[in-house]
């Protein structure tokens, strides 16, 4: 960090920087940008926020779903004719907002396909056999790195090394990054729009279909009580496979946005430290509280910005990390409380 | 663990069927463990040290069968050694008190961190130059015991105000441990020497000749068959037998008995009077103690630690040892290791397995992938491990469970 540089005497490990001036100078950027990773955390941790609602269990494989997400997005895009290219492409809005969608559906379909196989191949054998928490999460680990060593090594052999691997990919750029409006001193791109917009579009889409629809209000049925749910004649398991279908589909969805943003995220381990931050969300906000998810997605998204220019760059897993430790010390139930079991209107 | 089996001796059962019904679940060799329970201690012993020698000289008769092509096998079984080291350190937290650690890959840096600051001459904390209070030839036996020590505060701090979390939340969290135990070895420069690592950790120097000027520790002792991998993998196997008695006193004592209990049944062991938090932090400290023991090993083997080698994928590589061989039982989760560290290195550089052309190479390389499988399928098919705990609880019990056991057979029969 350059200029006004303050060591404070009251950090107790020295060697890191604390950078307030930085913060003060550049608040309302770094909320912006803090709101657009965070609407990203949010659509992933609604995933992990249904499945835990619904099974009490953390969908560990989760990231990896949101791994696949970026690839599948990245695979359509390819097939309509795009090439990693450094320069962007000019369509124009019109055919730019088709292609979007295009691999939005793309994505999604990918993402959400996966998380219903997950479920099928490793949850489910599993369920009926009534195994023990801990081994859902083992079996979880197993999933996710056949399907990361999966993108890492069998996927370049299958396509002739132009997916996957061990290097990100050559980013396809469809959105320039371009300043649209200031909102008090922050310059917002185009970017940032369509991430928090198309975002919140989504999530309040699912709040609605928990909320409103028949499928929802199952869901909420066998989260608050399985057994009577599954007596009043819902069926557990295929409210099971809806809500990881739910979960998959925002995955994906999160999986276009965040590489709007991040063009070079895609990797075969991308999917890992933003499966752990989106978890934070999840649990800041409220396992099992869909509202919460989101609440906790822009909470971090906010936070972990304002501490990385605080604290530097390279600190900014650590104040995630931090964040998720004092939460769960503090209040484990999370701000909003785990609520999706809990019958609203 | 659902399936643990009923430990106490039944009485005699009525009929045969019952008695299949009571029989524990067969692991590899059930009955060879009943009939090693059922030796005197000191057969126990003769029939023991033979066996311990021999899997201490497998590098050096190099068996045709089991020997590696691609890389030298002395390295392999000194590899060996250190994650058994860590498998029996994760099994006390993971196997015996039930508490999952993801993290626990940040123990093993902070133990081989912490003999590498203190003897590494580019780490600015070197204590064996010129006014430091570590003697170049002995400084790795001196800082072992520092670092156990220091892995085990980490441990105390880490699991001080995380333990009362249970299940899923503490797995998160310590994920979150691991991961920011290595993002502040990559970050803190000045200290660790950020991604660059610490070079020349200090090693123990014995044996020093022409051949090797350096000692038989020495990474630069690579040739021949009394390789410094040999010699480490000797090493290794002292403080992995020092730790198996150690481990197994407390498993047979007041803490141990209430680990089993935590993990069978918190709130049950909490409302009967076991004091769950702090026999819960008990484990996590020994368990990281003996991780930092691992990474002191570790960082004195390699004589050079950088970031990269504590990555949270080792965390679920060690996971993958203790749950592969059997978490509880600590033979198994030593056999879990060598099946973790062995395969990939047996795989290497072989162009052909009984004849039949492989690319060795190749399936080496997709190990992860591989380990990411065996742990699906296994936890559908065998969630107990290849060789499953049996767990006494009762202190004494070793005697009167044998006699049930010999009562039933004879029922059978």
């Amino acid at each position: 960090m350059s200029g006004g540089l303050i060591h404070a005497m009251v950090v107790a490990e020295p060697l890191i920087g604390f950078d307030t001036a930085a913060l003060a100078k550049n608040f309302w950027a770094l909320t912006v940008d803090g709101l657009t990773y965070g609407s990203v955390y949010a659509l992933v941790a609604v995933g992990y926020t249904l499945v835990y609602g619904v099974l009490r269990l953390i969908n560990f494989a989760h990231s990896e779903v949101f791994m696949i997400g970026m690839i599948g997005q990245y695979a359509v895009l390819m097939m309509l004719g795009f090439g990693p290219s450094g320069n962007a492409y000019d369509l124009g809005i019109a055919m730019t907002v088709v292609y979007l969608v295009l691999a939005l559906a793309g994505g999604m379909a990918i993402s959400g396909g996966v998380a219903v196989g997950l479920e099928r191949v490793a949850y489910r054998p599993l369920r009926k056999r009534g195994a023990q928490p801990l081994v859902f999460l083992i079996t979880a680990i197993g999933a996710s790195f056949v399907l990361q060593e999966f993108v890492h090594f069998v996927l370049p052999r299958l396509t002739g090394d132009t997916l996957g691997g061990v290097n990100a990919q050559q980013p396809i750029r469809l959105v320039v990054p371009e300043t649209q409006f200031t909102l008090f001193t922050a310059n917002v791109t185009n970017v940032s729009i369509i991430i928090i917009v198309s975002a919140l579009v989504l999530a309040l889409a699912t709040d609605l279909f928990i909320n409103k629809t028949k499928f929802g209000r199952g869901i909420r049925a066998v989260a608050q009580d399985p057994v009577t749910a599954t007596l009043m004649g819902v069926s557990r398991e295929r409210i099971i496979v809806l809500t990881f279908l739910i979960g998959g589909l925002l995955a994906g969805a999160a999986a276009l946005l965040y590489t709007l943003r991040v063009p070079n995220g895609i990797i075969y381990s991308g999917g890992f430290i933003l499966g752990i931050k989106a978890f934070c969300a999840a649990v800041l906000g409220g396992i099992g509280n869909l509202r919460g998810a989101l609440l906790g997605g822009l909470l971090l998204g906010i936070i972990e910005n304002y501490g990385q220019v605080l604290f530097g760059t390279e600190w900014r897993d650590v104040v995630a990390f931090g964040l998720l430790v004092l939460v769960l010390m503090v209040r484990p139930t999370g701000i909003l409380g785990e609520s999706l079991g809990r019958a609203r209107a | 663990m659902s399936e643990t089996p009923v430990t106490s001796p039944s009485p005699a059962p009525v009929s045969t069927k019952a008695s299949v019904a009571n029989r524990p679940h067969g692991g590899l060799g059930d009955a060879m463990r009943l009939w090693w329970d059922a030796l005197p201690r000191p057969t126990q012993w003769v029939v023991g040290f033979p066996l311990v020698v021999f899997i201490a000289l497998l590098p050096v008769l190099n068996l045709p069968v089991l020997t590696t092509v691609g890389t030298n096998f002395g390295a392999v079984m000194a590899q060996f050694g250190m994650y058994a080291l860590i498998a029996i350190g994760l099994n006390v937290v993971v196997g015996q008190a039930g508490l999952l650690d993801l993290g626990y890959v940040g123990f093993y840096a902070v133990g081989a961190y912490t003999v590498a600051i203190l003897t590494s001459p580019s780490s600015p904390w070197n204590q064996t130059g010129d006014g430091g209070w570590l003697s170049r030839d002995w400084a790795w036996l001196a800082a072992l015991p520092i670092a156990v020590a220091i892995t085990a505060l980490s441990g105390l701090l880490l699991g001080s105000p995380t333990l009362r979390l249970r299940g899923d939340y503490l797995a998160i969290v310590t994920l979150g441990f691991g991961e920011i135990v290595r993002l502040l070895a990559d970050n803190l420069d000045d200290v660790t020497g950020g991604g660059r690592g610490l070079s020349q950790v200090a090693y123990p120097r014995i044996g020093i000749s022409e051949d090797n000027t350096n000692g038989v520790f020495s990474a630069g002792a690579s040739s021949g068959t009394l390789n410094s991998g040999v010699w480490w993998y000797w090493l290794s196997i002292v403080l992995i037998l020092g730790t198996l008695v150690f481990v197994g006193n407390l498993e047979r004592s007041r803490v141990g008995r209430s680990w089993v209990a935590i993990r069978e049944d918190e709130d049950a062991a909490e409302i009967m009077g076991v004091p769950t938090f702090r026999f819960k932090l008990w484990a996590f400290v020994i368990g990281a103690s003996i991780g930092g023991a691992s990474g002191a090993l570790y960082a004195g083997q390699v004589q050079f630690v950088n970031p990269t080698n504590f990555n949270v994928i080792n965390s679920v590589l060690f996971l993958c040892a203790v749950v592969l061989g059997g978490q509880g039982n600590k033979l198994g989760v030593i056999l879990g290791a060598f099946l973790i560290v062995y395969l990939p290195n047996f795989f290497l550089g072989r162009t052909e397995l009984f004849g039949i052309p492989i690319n060795g190479t190749e399936i080496a390389e997709f190990r992860y992938l591989f380990f990411g499988l065996a742990l699906t399928v296994l936890m559908v098919f065998r969630p107990q491990g290849l060789i499953p705990v049996r767990q006494k609880l009762l202190t004494y019990g070793r005697e009167l469970y044998v006699t049930a056991r010999r009562t039933v057979r004879k029922d059978a029969a």
